[in-house]
């Protein structure tokens, strides 16, 4: 036993070392100050909290909350449907299935955000086969919208969504909706007492990495956003690299983090209450 | 097995594969395209492709990644490994505390780690380049070898081990003719996920990458920033089919052998 704990001394110390106390960090360096040439000094303050409530953040951290919340939700309301067409269909197109969404996983999300702009800068894809076809003689201004920042959010993390709830609709015991079926449920009856309550770990998972990917993610509003839809990341993001505004920084991201664990928190409540609990008790 | 789908569902999965791989296609399209501007076909050409060969700036952030992502992988691979092994035999706290730790860099978000990593170097003065970034992409990467490997470690035949030792083997000779052999398959897919995570990664590079350490995704966001050029399609097009292929070749190494419980290249 001791020596295999000894073996794991690496791993610890390097996870303590570049994980743990950069992230305590974060938090100290949160309620320190800083000199005009933006280095840290070492003074107590809860300035940077202060600035935060200042309506200009207060604003773009509301809209934070409403882009990742929306995200989630599409993506959940696309995602169920095709997870639960690949967990039903033949083990063959099974295999390809999960193949054809894993893939995505594993292409690098700047990438596929890119290619948004190919499809809709002005002289981009859609528009040209738009105006093709005669349905319209201008170019549509699709690109630096809050439309495109929320079509690529769904698109960079739909496939978060669909992975964890295949998982789910795969592990569930089938033999309770024989059961019901039996009994006499109808089908729709039984996905919603049966199906729904017995996938929702896979929701959670889905929802919980939906959702603190979207509120990270500076480079969708980065590229398909434009300077007007900036998020709360954007601004870590400047604080960071930009304005060398470090204490600030820290401190949104310790209210982003916080946010999220009360966000996953009320997912959580969410999907315990009522006919969403599991009700076989087990 | 007839399948139990409703038609409706069947239309709704293939219209997602299409809204999944339509922006994936047009790339890789783009890229062959000969016009430098215009949204519309004007014949196939291999021109991007070449001159990308030609860009100093490229090759430079070509080299770069590829030595992040050499040194990286060797170093989580090795580390994500002992710990899986280790893991096994060790008391029920310390799993549960070394699994939380192991876990958070898979559900903390990129931008957070890249701010707190870049956080700690300049605190302790430690300049960024290749070194940070190599850092950086080794502790995100152990937990992802860790997962792995672990998974393979529990599907592993019961008794084996012992059934070695009660015949005389020792330690060593366990490891080297029975475990070894058995988990080789999720060592090396863990390595080569590894090696695609360090490839891909953008989010952690940007924040811990120094002016003379730029990687092919930090220069690919500096290059979209200003606008699209073919280039960077015929770049983005070499990225997708170099990430794809690994990670596929991952998946069938982990699911080739007979009687393995199948399992995925994902952490969950």
């Amino acid at each position: 036993m001791r020596k295999s704990n000894l073996s794991l001394l690496p791993v610890f110390l390097w996870l303590f070392l570049f994980l743990l106390l950069p992230m305590l960090m974060v938090v100290g360096i949160s309620f320190m100050d800083r000199d005009e040439l933006g280095n840290v000094v070492y003074h107590f303050n809860l300035d940077s909290y202060a600035t935060f409530f200042d309506p200009l953040y207060l604003g773009i951290y509301w809209d934070t909350i409403v882009l990742s919340v929306l995200t989630t939700a599409i993506c959940l309301l696309l995602s169920y449907p095709l997870a639960y067409y690949i967990a039903n269909a033949s083990p063959r197109m099974q295999t390809w299935g999960l193949v054809m969404i894993t893939i995505p996983f594993w292409i690098n999300f700047l990438i596929r955000t890119y290619a948004w702009v190919l499809l809709l800068r002005t002289q981009g894809v859609v528009n040209s086969l738009l105006i093709n076809w005669g349905l319209i003689q201008e170019p549509l201004q699709m690109l630096y919208t809050k439309g495109a920042v929320l079509l690529g959010m769904v698109y960079t993390f739909v496939p978060f969504m669909v992975l964890p709830i295949y998982v789910a609709l795969e592990q569930m015991d089938k033999k309770l909706l024989e059961a019901a079926s039996d009994l006499g449920a109808t089908p729709w009856r039984s996905f919603w007492h049966i199906t729904l309550p017995q996938t929702k770990s896979g929701i959670m998972t889905g929802a919980v990495l939906v959702y603190v990917s979207t509120t990270g993610m500076f480079v969708v509003t980065d590229i398909l956003g434009g300077a007007k839809s900036a998020m709360i990341s954007n601004i870590i993001q400047s604080q960071f690299l930009g304005a060398r505004n470090w204490p600030f920084g820290s401190a949104l991201s310790v209210i982003f983090v916080i946010t999220s664990l009360i966000m996953i928190a009320l997912f959580n409540r969410a999907m315990t209450s009522r006919h969403l609990k599991v009700k076989e008790g087990r | 097995m007839k399948s139990k789908n409703h038609p409706l569902l069947g239309i709704h999965s293939l219209l997602m594969m299409i809204f999944i791989y339509i922006p994936i296609i047009i790339i890789i399209v783009y890229s062959f395209n000969s016009s430098r501007l215009a949204a519309d076909w004007s014949g196939f050409t291999f021109d991007w492709y070449l001159s990308l060969f030609e860009n100093s700036y490229v090759m430079e952030a070509l080299t770069n990644t590829l030595i992040v992502a050499v040194v990286s992988t060797v170093v989580s691979t090795l580390l994500g490994t002992m710990s899986a092994l280790a893991m096994r035999k060790t008391t029920k706290k310390i799993k549960a505390g070394m699994g939380g730790l192991l876990y958070l860099p898979i559900i903390i978000p990129d931008i957070i780690m890249g701010l707190s990593l870049l956080m700690l170097f300049s605190q302790f003065h430690i300049p960024l380049g290749r070194l940070t970034i190599i850092i950086a992409h080794i502790t995100f990467s152990i937990s992802y070898v860790h997962v792995v490997v672990s998974t393979r470690l529990t599907g592993m035949k019961d008794g084996l081990e012992e059934a070695a030792q009660d015949l005389g083997a020792g330690a060593w000779q366990t490891f080297r003719f029975v475990t070894m052999p058995q988990i080789l398959p999720g060592i090396i897919s863990g390595a080569i996920i590894a090696f695609t995570m360090s490839l891909d990664d953008f989010m952690v590079s940007f924040f811990v990458s120094g002016p003379n350490s730029t990687t092919l995704p930090i220069y690919i966001y500096g290059q979209v920033k200003r606008g699209i050029s073919p280039e960077i399609n015929a770049l983005c097009t070499i990225l997708i089919i170099v990430s794809v292929t690994l990670i596929l070749l991952a998946q069938f190494i982990l699911n080739k052998g007979k009687g393995q419980k199948k399992q995925s290249v994902l952490p969950f």
